[in-house]
Order: structure tokens, then sequence, then C-alpha cells
């Protein structure tokens, strides 16, 4: 084992390309393609909305995921190793993303603990039909209201257990690294999303009503795109569903060989990514138009997103369509399987971070990042209060966490470190897609406006009112304190010293890379003579920063 | 299913799911480079 001996553990790395792709898709296809794509496409004007939605897939999600593997795979670490490598001052924005990370990891792995539920609850249609509303708030979470009983520590074990259950399988995972754990987790998982979700589909389709449902989502709404508000939700909605901007896809992409095809992989990984969102729509809207005619109402009154459509909506799907138990083992499966692919990839982030800062070999950095965070995981999330906490933890943090850490990126990178020339040179040098002038326009200027613009909105709308009602000291803690929090405990960490034993210090590896690449040393590595070697060095020099 | 509706979901199909063979095809017109890098190391 790597931690018997002085010698810095090397960079672990994936298998081949086409693992790291898989793996990339996995991370990027999570709960929010299934459950959210089709109702933000059916608000926003039907089939009018892939016009925004193609323009903000192609200037802003594709540049910031090119941003991101740029970053990773230039500066070979994970999100805090790769901003240093970048500028001693930038470091804070890595933390930033990770802990970031670390707040989706705890309700995250929730949302799948529900999921795995109710694949079960499916083939056995256990809530009884007519009775899914009350069955998923009443029965099952036992929610109840935070005003009255504050952050309650009843613990409720149908979710609780699951949850652990959820914890131990990714746990697992990561302890068996990257190759062997979230490599391999991701081309047995990612086949059989695909195969699962194509079943659904064509099940859904054939179902009465199918057509109708269809012919509302794709029905376009032309006057939907001179309302700003439907822009704003398209570049929302790309940003957060292909996972750019917190971490993961630098943390992956410093696991690529180092001669590998960033944008060609990149653009797969993105069309992939919304190919299977416009595969998500068709089966939920097919399903969706099924409960219409069965209910006897317009498909505009029971569409919906998010919890509602997965938890209630889908659950009544089940119990009125025939064949329905497949269609609810199939669905809470794929929200399953999406769910973990993505889960592992929001703690990668963190482990990867702890790893190089620590100098830690894998197994001990997953135990001491996981079991904490199981531990806060069932804290929170296993009590009658969940749904709120979840709610409010996963709002605030997108909006003043995710999307405010990437314009900061953008901003620090392109206008404070004029590092966009380097990143792309990096990119063209060797992809078959080559990026120039018009990326460094999309990054250094669209994507600020756009970003700044969407978190203003945010901003305006969070504080005219109390977020969903709920209390203020509840909003205070768990949703403004939480997103604060995370920025001071970014500069905590960023100020805490490299171990002697970390990949900043001491990596035979990155220094062979630039000499190699011919880049010039960086801030981490300009003491160190540019000697391609591969003897181990000596660390004496970490005790000195 | 009217007329416009289809018409939308074709050209949806076309460019997303076109898109993606594009990209692949790209891919596979490049291979990976079996350079000269040492083998990843073993884990653990």
């Amino acid at each position: 084992m790597a931690t018997a001996t002085t010698q810095t553990p090397k960079r672990e790395a994936f298998g081949s390309r086409n693992v790291f792709i898989l793996s990339a898709i996995g991370s990027a296809v999570g709960l929010g393609n299934i459950w959210r794509f089709p109702y933000v496409a059916y608000e926003g004007g039907g089939g009018a909305f892939l016009i925004p939605y193609l323009c903000a897939l192609l200037t802003a999600g594709i540049p910031l995921l090119f941003f991101d593997y740029a970053i990773g795979h230039r500066f070979r670490g994970s999100a805090p190793l790769a901003f240093r490598r970048m500028h001693r001052r930038a470091e804070p924005l890595g933390w930033w993303q990770v802990l970031i990370c670390v707040v989706i990891a705890v309700y995250y792995a929730v949302i799948i603990a529900w999921a795995a539920m109710y694949t079960w609850f499916s083939a056995q249609l256990t809530w009884g039909p007519g009775n899914e509303n009350d069955f998923f708030f009443v029965d099952f979470l036992r929610s109840a209201d935070v005003a009255e009983v504050g952050i309650s520590t009843e613990f409720v074990p149908q979710v609780g257990l699951p949850l652990v259950a959820v914890w131990l399988i990714v746990i697992v995972i990561m302890a068996l690294g990257v190759k062997r754990g979230i490599g391999r987790a991701n081309m047995i998982l990612m086949p059989l999303l695909t195969v699962m979700f194509a079943i659904l589909v064509v099940q859904s389709l054939f179902l009465p009503g199918a057509m109708d449902g269809l012919n509302a989502f794709f029905t376009p709404n032309w006057e939907a795109l001179g309302n700003p508000a439907v822009w704003a939700s398209a570049y929302g909605h790309i940003f957060f569903s292909l996972s750019v901007a917190f971490g993961i896809m630098v943390t992956y992409s410093s696991y690529l060989k180092r001669k590998t095809d960033l944008t060609g992989s990149g653009l797969v990984v993105a069309f992939a990514n919304s190919g299977f969102e416009i595969l998500a729509g068709i089966g939920v809207f097919a399903a969706l138009g099924f409960m219409a005619q069965a209910q006897g109402t317009e498909v505009a009154g029971v569409a919906s997103s998010g919890i509602g459509l997965a938890f209630i909506a889908f659950p009544t799907i089940v119990s009125q369509a025939t064949g329905g138990s497949i269609i609810g083992v199939l669905f809470f499966g794929a929200l399953v399987f999406a769910g973990v692919t993505s889960l592992i990839s929001i703690l990668e982030v963190i482990v990867a971070a702890l790893q190089d800062k620590l100098g830690w070999a894998r197994i001990r950095t997953t135990l001491t990042v996981s079991i904490p965070l199981a531990i806060v995981s069932m804290a929170l999330f296993s009590t009658t209060t969940a749904l709120s906490v979840l709610d409010t933890a996963d709002a605030f943090v997108n909006a003043f966490g995710i999307m405010a850490v990437a314009l900061v990126a953008v901003i620090v990178v392109a206008w404070l470190l004029h590092k966009l020339p380097a990143l792309v040179e990096h990119l063209d040098r060797r992809s078959s897609f080559r990026v120039g002038r018009v990326w460094m326009l999309l990054v250094g200027a669209l994507a600020p406006l756009v970003l700044g613009y969407l978190l203003v909105t945010e901003l305006i709308s969070k504080i005219s009112e109390p977020y969903g009602g709920y209390p203020g000291w509840f909003l205070a803690v768990f949703g403004w304190g939480m997103v604060i929090a995370l920025v001071a405990l970014a500069l905590l960490l960023s100020a805490l010293p490299w171990s002697g034993r970390s990949h900043a210090k001491d990596d035979p590896e990155y220094d062979e890379f630039l000499a190699e690449e011919h880049y010039e040393p960086d801030a981490e590595t300009s003491s160190i003579p540019m000697v391609p070697t591969t003897e181990p060095r000596s660390t004496e020099k970490g005790a000195s920063a | 299913m009217t007329i416009t509706a289809v018409v939308m979901m074709i050209i949806a199909m076309v460019t997303i799911w076109g898109g993606l063979v594009a990209a692949i095809v790209n891919l596979a017109r490049h291979p990976e480079v079996a350079d000269s890098e040492p083998a990843p190391p073993v884990e653990l």
C-alpha cells in the first residue's frame, strides 16, 4: 500500500477514454434530466423551447464544459489543487466547489434512497390506488412542518434504512478507486440505465393518451421566445444539467491520460446528456398524457416536475396503467442508477481534494470523507423534517453556490488571471474540435453576463419573499447561513498548509508533464528543477510552505 | 399529434441525437493515441 512508504502515491487514472466519457455522462445524466427537463421544456414553449435550449447548449453549456476539462487536464489535480496550480490565490475557488459538493452529496443520497424504496413499492402498489399523495407525505416521509416542530430528530426507519444502504454502496464504489470503482460502476450502470429507460419510453408510448402528451410537449408556443425568462431558464437548465462548475469535470478530466482528445470527448458527453433529456421528455410526457386521459383532464393539469412528478404523478400512473408495475420499477430503477452515478462523481470531488491536500491514500481518504457525510445525511434526512431541509438546501446551493462559484470562477480565470489563452492552447493542442477565439469570447464575456443575470434574478426572488414560506430562522440557517458558510470555510481550508506529502509539493508526474509539453513552471512548481525524472523527489521543501 | 408538433419532434430528434451521432463519429475518427505513458498505477 502506498501509505506504507514515504513516496507520494501516484495519481489514479481512468482505464480508457471511453470509460472517462461514460463516467462523465453518468455524472451529467442525473435526476434533473429525468424529472426537471421535461417540465422546463414544456413550460418554456414546448417545441419552441428547442431554440433557446440549443443556443444555451452551444454557447454556454459546451464552452463551460470545455473550461472545466481544460482546467482539470492542464493542471492535473482535484479542484483546489488545479486552481492553486493556476494561481496560489485561486485555491479558495476549488474548495468552494468541494464544499458545494459536500452539501449536495448529503441530500442527493436521500433522494436515491426514496427512489429505491419506490422501486420496491411500485412492484406491489404499496401506496394503494388513489392514495399516492398522502402515502408519500404522510405514510412514507411522515412529513412534519418545520414551523411547528423545528428540526426534528424523529427517525423514520423506512427512509433511514435504505439511506444507510445507499451510503454503504457508494462508499464501496469510492473505496475501490477511480478505475475499479467509479469506472466500473459507470460501465455497468450506464448501459443498464439506457436500456431500462428505452424500454420505459417504448412502453409509455403505447399507453392510451400518450400521443396527447407528446402533442402538448412538442407543440411550439413561439411567443415564449420573446420572454427573457424562458431564455434564462434554458441557460439555467443547461448549466445545471451538464454538472459544470462544481469541480466534477475538473476532477474527472484530471484522471485522463496526457494526450486525450478533450473537446471531442466533451461534445459526446454534452450531446449524450441532451439526448437523454429528449428521451426523458418523450417518456415523461407520454405517461402524463395517459394520466390526463385517465383523469379526464388536460395535460396542462397534470404536468409537474421534481419530487411531485416522481413521487406523486408517477405512482398515480403506475396505479392506473396496465403493466404499471413494470413502468414503476423501470422509472424508479432509472432514478436510482442515474442518481448513483451522479452521487459518486460528487463524492469524488471531495475525496480527490482531500487526497491531494493531505497526501493520503484512497481508502483512508474515502472513509474519512464518506462516514461523516453519511452521518450528517442520516441526521438531517432520515427524520420527519427531511423534505423542508432538502428543498431549502437544494434551492440555495444551486443559486448561491453553483451559480455563484461559476460566475466568480469565469471572471477570475478570464479577467484577473488572464488564463483563457493558456487553456485554449491546451485544448487545441490535443483535440479534434478546435476552440480558439470564439470560445474565449463565450466563456469570458457571454458566460459572466448570463450567469450574472441569473444570479441577480435569484437574489431578487429569494430576498423579496421567504423561500417556500419557511420560517426566518430556518432559512437563515439552511439557506443563507449555509451558502455564506461555504465561502468562509473555503477561505479557511485554503489557509491551511498542504501536507509535505501532497501532490502540490511533490509531483514528479506533473513535472514530467510540464517538461514534456514545454509548459512554464507554475506557482507550485517554480522551485522544482524542470528535469524529467522518474526518481522520487525529496519532500524536504514541503516544510517551507 | 398535430403536424407542427410532429415537425418539432423530428427537428429536436435530428438536431440532438444527430449531434450525438456526429460527435461519436468525430471521436471515432480520432482514436486514442497509444502513447508511451506508463500504465495507470495499481490502486489500493
